[in-house]
């Protein structure tokens, strides 16, 4: 592990569903992929540490930075770029700096923060987030440190309170529907209509109840057959959605067309043929692709994106009383963070201090020790005496060194320290152990 | 016959110890239902197999007070009914589960035990003429029948509620209790089919019935007239489920009038 630069403050820019409407969200989220995110911001940040998170309602940007108002603008830019205008910054996306940033990272790896609080999935996609920041060398020691610590305080939330013990995400929601109207799905077939991110991650998890196929429509075929091909299901054209009604149970849509793509006058003719069938639809498209009045139809049942929310929603009180625990443990655990950061500022002039008196002991020691006739077991005594005195007349200013007014980086002091004891000749920043907890 | 007192006596503790367990089973149903708690469900089923077995020895406690089959009076039909509700239930449970069911089916069963506690209970000789084997074999096929159609028509409620909260989209109290569409549509068309065809039997053995005690088939009167009014409900709702492919809210609803229909025929023409 390097060195850890002092006085560097860690900032998170980002947006989520709260604070931004999807269509802004839309295109902010990563178009290709991580790696060319990353690249082009490595380009920007070059040795700033940084780490970027997008999921389907969040795109979170973290660095470590001493202030600099020139890189945070322009990290800004490349981050929401045309879609958010500077002067709607203050509306549509967060800043937080120091304790506030950890805080937050912390209740978003918790999903205190999510669309569905207690959703497992947000751990997974912050964990796959810091391999590719990893991977390109985006984070060093102190985002390194802050990423895992998030791991464990998820984990820590996870097994302390009942967050997530009925955490229903919006697809598995959707599956909990699936079930209660067609009981079993193990012959079940599904049709995505459109190859979005939601609709992939929905037909996940019917797969993972053993559905028993995919049908993939969308308006590009190559990218059907991409999608059918992942999940062992078959592609067809747009065109040829009201044939495939006929033979699929559960409809999964998420187009980015601007109108309607299914009517109910195309649908409940349909019904006869199928003999009645159930047939169950899920439009996670904004704008909506699905008539409203489907729902109207006899054994045909909609959900758009914001009633499964609301099915989501009625476990939301039982959560909300584990949510207050869950951020009872985040507080503490931001605070343990800030103070281990914060012991960050006076740990090189405490190394440098016992190395100065070290160096002193060692070199006295080299110039008197050949000039006495010792034995091994006298001289070894002597070594230990001088140790002693250093350690001893070290201890005062150490302990000032760790006393909070030092912690919190009031630098006056830290520098007169370095003054009195003449520590400014003796590089700081040379290699040493920072993982030492300076508390 | 037994006509002594003390054996009146003791049929009288009977419907007395009938109506008590079977009350008990329901509450036990019921307080499964709302807290999900799997020991109450046990005991819960223990109580209504304890029912049918009173609700057994009950009728053949009245066989003996009477001396012949007893499903001629009100209170005795009603009783059978019940009898062949809980019945139906069991012979059902034992080949798959349905969530809850217990519940439904067990509020069913009590109401009917209600209605035969405050239906006269003496006994009436039964006419010389309607004095035959025929009286046990049309009257158990019927009411066996509709103990699977009273089964047909729990689920059928059940469906109608499930399927309420699905289509609103705002899932509530039913939601989580109460079993898939798709597992009380098979219900209701597994209860519909076996009670339909006890039903056709029950239609039969009647008329070579009154063949024997009037010497015609079919007399027009206001009884026969009402069960082959439901025999017709019921074979339309069979036509259109397995030929038309009628399923679904519809068709739950339709069981649930075809068995209104049965119990208002029933409480009509036996009163």
């Amino acid at each position: 592990m390097g060195n850890i630069p002092t006085g560097r403050t860690i900032t998170l820019l980002g947006v989520n569903h709260k604070t931004t409407p999807v269509e802004i969200r839309e295109c902010l989220a990563l178009r290709g992929g991580y790696e060319e995110a990353l690249t082009d911001l490595k380009a920007i940040a070059g040795e700033v540490e940084h780490y970027l998170l997008s999921t389907c309602n969040r795109v979170e940007l973290l660095f470590v930075s001493n202030g600099d108002a020139l890189l945070e603008e322009r990290l800004a830019g490349f981050l929401f770029g045309d879609a958010i205008l500077p002067e709607d910054r203050q509306r549509y996306s967060y800043r937080y700096v120091g304790a506030e940033a950890v805080n937050h990272l912390f209740q978003v790896a918790s999903s205190l923060d999510s669309l569905v609080v207690g959703e497992a999935q947000i751990l997974g996609q912050i964990k796959e987030a810091y391999r590719h920041a990893a991977a390109h060398q985006c984070t060093g020691p102190l985002l390194n440190k802050l990423l895992h610590k998030s791991f464990s305080v998820a984990k820590r939330v996870r097994s302390e309170t009942g967050i997530g013990s009925a955490a229903v995400s919006i697809s598995s929601a959707a599956v909990g529907l699936a079930k209660k109207i067609f009981g079993r799905l193990e012959e079940k077939q599904v049709l995505l209509i459109g190859a979005g991110e939601m609709a992939e991650l929905a037909a996940e998890h019917l797969i993972g109840q053993g559905i028993g196929g995919v049908m993939v429509a969308n308006r590009t075929v190559e990218r059907a057959v991409e999608l059918a091909g992942r999940f062992h299901g078959r592609a067809c054209s747009l065109d040829d959605l009201i044939t495939q009604l006929r033979e699929v149970d559960i409809v999964i849509s998420s187009t980015g067309a601007a109108g309607l793509i299914l009517r109910e006058e195309e649908v409940r003719p349909l019904m006869r043929s199928r003999r009645n069938r159930p047939l169950f639809f899920i439009d996670i498209a904004v704008p909506r692709d699905l008539d409203p009045a489907l729902n109207d139809i006899d054994n045909v049942f909609l959900y758009d994106i914001d009633d499964l929310s609301q099915v989501v929603e009625g476990n939301r009180a039982e959560r909300e009383k584990e949510a207050v625990t869950a951020r009872q443990i985040i507080d503490e655990e931001t605070h343990k963070f800030c103070r281990w950061q914060e012991g960050l500022a006076v740990t090189p002039t405490i190394a440098a201090l016992r190395r100065k008196a070290d160096d002193i002991c060692r070199r006295e020691l080299a110039r008197t020790l050949p000039k006495l006739e010792l034995n091994e077991g006298d001289r070894q005594r002597i070594e230990r005496l001088a140790q002693s005195i250093a350690s001893k007349m070290l201890y005062d200013p150490l302990q000032f060194l760790k006393s909070p007014s030092c912690r919190q980086g009031d630098t006056a002091k830290i520098d007169m320290v370095r003054t009195v004891f003449g520590l400014e000749n003796n590089g700081v920043s040379d290699d040493d152990d920072t993982s030492v907890d300076p508390a | 016959m037994l006509q002594q007192p003390w054996f009146h006596q003791v049929n009288t503790y009977l419907f007395l110890g009938v109506l008590l367990v079977t009350v008990a089973a329901s509450a036990y149903y019921v307080s499964y239902f709302v807290g999900q708690q799997n020991h109450r469900r046990d005991w819960a089923r223990r109580l209504l197999l304890g029912s049918l077995v009173l609700q057994s020895l009950y009728i053949v406690s009245r066989y003996f007070l009477i001396g012949n089959t007893p499903v001629t009076t009100y209170h005795e039909t009603v009783v059978f009914f019940a009898w062949a509700t809980t019945a139906a239930y069991f012979s059902f449970r034992w080949r798959y589960t349905v969530r809850n069911f217990g519940t439904f089916v067990s509020f069913l069963i009590v109401l009917l035990l209600i209605a035969a506690a405050f239906a006269p209970r003496q006994v009436i000789p039964l006419e010389p003429p309607l004095r035959s084997w025929w009286l046990p074999v049309h009257a158990g096929f019927s009411l066996i029948a509709y103990g699977f159609l009273g089964l047909a028509f729990c689920g059928g409620l059940m469906y109608l509620l499930q399927e309420r909260e699905l289509k609103s989209r705002r899932l509530g109290y039913f939601y989580s209790r109460l079993p898939s569409l798709d597992a009380l549509d098979q219900l209701n068309s597994h209860c519909l089919a076996i009670g339909f065809v006890f039903l056709c039997l029950g239609m039969v053995s009647g008329s070579f019935w009154s063949k024997q005690a009037w010497g015609t088939y079919f007399r027009w009167n206001p009884k026969e007239v009402c069960s082959l009014i439901i025999w017709l409900v019921y074979l339309v709702q069979i036509h259109l489920r397995f030929t038309a492919g009628w399923r679904g809210r519809r068709a739950a609803f339709m069981v649930v009038v075809g068995f209104v229909v049965v119990i208002l025929t029933l409480w009509r023409v036996t009163t």
